[in-house]
């Protein structure tokens, strides 16, 4: 049982430790870099299968009962951020063989590439606050490399800031893990469960959420704190830009709904509340600021924050269905966002440019691409019946449940201004023709090429729809989850097996 | 004891948080130091602190006679300065790759990713 848990994360960094000493020949460095994604992704889904069949499951490291050593755990929630870490995983490293310059391979793309693949999958599995600490710092450091690998002028300009703000967010990670380790001895999630509802010190409490709320924003890009991204994102190259977007805020999201729902009491109104104003203030911000953009990949940038703030309104709200529709959500946003920069690279590829006001005739020259673009903007708009549109109606409605009309006025305005940036990108890069002509059209590229490009795009625009047509499935796990999250006492009966739940 | 570690740690991370909000990056970095080592302190008086007492358990007993501080954190603190000291010198060395590429390490002059909007454009 052990090795399954902890494959999701050894098998990356076995993978990227022969793939760096590969460095040098390229060729057998994508291979072994490919092999190691399809494992991966065959992992993940064993154990989605596994968690979705019998339940949460758990192990732990070195035989060391909890909460002594470290645990590992999969419920839904875990179980699931898995499946779209692996899946993401795979269909970038496809992308990233036509996209990434060979230079870079040269400097350890690929192992630092399933690095931070092994960061991402260690922070969804394990169950010990102080290791989740370690495996954000494993992320940490691979996207560093990642984003400033080829040391273009921009990329360290944008390095600079991304690297201060997120050490500052690690920081305070590291002093609420201090502080949570003095107020009840334990750092294990199922155990601070417990331990935590017992300690009667609102006022440590009270700072402790802060703490948490602060290093996990800054992590998730929560408003104010999302500075760092949009100074960031579009400076690697474009597959660089799709993994982080899909998975690195999304593994803040991941952690705050973790501690909010399993370690501090369900009761705990004051970070519901100042969760909430956040999210309202980061969908907002990220969609005002996406629609004064004019380059692709900013647009797609400032869309990534006002996602965030939609995930976190979920946890915000903090009722069944708020929470199934942030899993939903999550699920959703992934997918397209991810497949949303990868068109944005493969359109750069054919028009030499990002620069919205530098680029266009996309449609004529391939309607293949439009189409998929096309599908991908307007699920991430919420238009039915596609994914997004699923997400946002169980958003929605569970802030209109809880008579919070408000959160659903900026929810619905929000999705109306992403439509806005949407048909911008689409009306530039799409239907106005080229202002120099000068349009390279799929057909002209080498067949691998193509396939590498096209095959990742055709097959999250397939997810997309899938889930658009056919979302019961995913709604009735995401309702599972929810339920899973807001009842801990399951996960941590799994966990501490001896205090019979 | 505990208060005047605690008292540390208050003006170390005051200082901190001063030096890191400079645009000079030189500066962001000596912070920087301070901070996560301040990070560190607190999960060392997180452990309890008691001077004098080491964590022995006599022959014939199960647990040591007088309260001692716990091991735990200490072993998470080792952890914690190895990474910290990973991530310093790698910001050191982006710190001095600007440099020498951008030739300013004022953070304010930085601004190649994000042109500021010139006069007539969108």
């Amino acid at each position: 049982m052990g090795w399954l848990l902890a494959l999701p994360f050894l098998l990356p960094i076995a993978t990227g430790l022969f793939a760096l000493g590969a460095r040098r020949k390229p060729r057998r460095a994508r291979a072994i870099s490919l092999l190691g994604c399809i494992g991966l992704f065959i992992v993940v889904v064993i154990i989605f299968v596994r968690v979705v069949d019998e339940g949460t499951i758990a192990a732990q490291m070195g035989n060391w009962p909890a909460p002594f050593g470290i645990t590992l755990v999969a419920d839904r929630l875990s179980a699931v951020m898995l499946l779209l870490a692996g899946l993401v995983g795979l269909v970038v490293a496809i992308f990233a063989q036509a996209d990434v310059d060979l230079r870079r391979e040269v400097l350890g793309f690929q192992g630092f590439y399933q690095l931070l693949l092994a960061g991402v999958c260690g922070s969804f599995v394990t169950g010990d606050l102080f290791n989740l600490y370690v495996w954000f710092e494993v992320m940490l450091i691979a996207s560093f490399a990642l984003l400033i690998l080829g040391g273009e002028r921009a990329q360290l300009d944008g390095g600079i800031k991304y690297v201060a703000l997120n050490l500052v967010s690690t920081l305070f990670m590291l002093m609420a893990i201090g502080m949570v380790y003095g107020l009840t001895g334990t750092l294990n999630l199922a155990a601070l469960h417990v331990a935590l509802a017992e300690v009667d010190q609102p006022a440590a409490l009270h700072m402790l959420a802060v703490l948490l709320i602060v290093a996990f924003g800054i992590k998730a890009a929560l408003f104010p704190l999302y500075f760092w991204l949009p100074a960031s994102y579009h400076v690697p190259p474009v597959a660089v830009t799709a993994v982080f977007a899909g998975l690195l805020t999304k593994v803040g999201v991941y952690a705050l709904i973790r501690t909010f729902t399993l370690i501090f009491p369900a009761d705990f109104s004051f970070a519901h509340d100042l969760l909430l104003i956040a999210a309202l203030l980061t969908m907002l911000s990220g969609v005002i600021g996406a629609a004064s953009q004019y380059e692709f990949r900013k647009i797609l940038a400032f869309h990534i924050i006002s996602q965030i703030g939609f995930l976190v309104l979920g946890l915000a709200l903090f009722s069944p269905l708020a929470l199934a529709g942030s899993i939903f959500y999550m699920v959703h946003n992934i997918v397209a966002k991810t497949n949303l920069l990868l068109i944005s690279g493969t359109a750069r590829r054919m028009t030499g440019s990002f620069n919205l006001a530098e680029i266009g005739g996309l449609y004529r020259v391939s309607p293949v691409l439009a189409a998929v673009f096309f599908i991908a903007a307007f699920s991430l708009a919420g238009f039915p019946p596609l994914s997004g549109f699923w997400a946002k109606l169980m958003l929605v409605t569970a802030s209109l449940e809880q008579a919070a009309y408000w959160v659903a006025a900026v929810a619905l305005i929000t999705g109306a201004l992403t439509l806005f940036s949407m048909s911008k990108i689409w009306s530039e890069a799409f239907w106005k023709p080229h202002p120099t002509g000068e349009v390279r059209s799929l057909t002209s590229l080498t067949v691998s090429e193509r396939i590498q490009r096209m095959l990742p795009t055709v097959l999250l625009v397939a997810i997309t729809l899938g889930l658009g047509l056919f979302p019961q499935p995913l709604i009735q796990f995401c309702e599972t989850a929810a339920r899973e999250l807001l009842d801990p006492a399951g996960y941590v009966a799994t966990v501490l097996p001896s205090r019979g739940g | 004891m505990e208060s005047a570690l605690v008292l540390v740690i208050g003006v170390m991370v005051a200082a901190g948080v001063y030096l890191m909000l400079a645009s000079n990056l030189l500066c962001y970095l000596f912070g920087l130091i301070l901070l996560s080592n301040a990070a560190n302190l607190v999960i060392f008086v997180a452990g309890r602190l008691t001077r004098a007492v080491p964590p022995l358990i006599p022959k014939g007993q199960e647990a040591p006679l007088e309260p001692v501080a716990n091991a735990l954190p200490q072993a998470m603190i080792l952890t914690a300065i190895v990474i910290g000291f990973g991530l310093l010198a790698f910001t050191l060395a982006l710190v001095v790759a600007c440099y020498r590429e951008l030739g300013t390490i004022d953070s304010d002059h930085m601004r190649l990713a994000e042109p500021p909007p010139k006069r007539g454009e969108h």
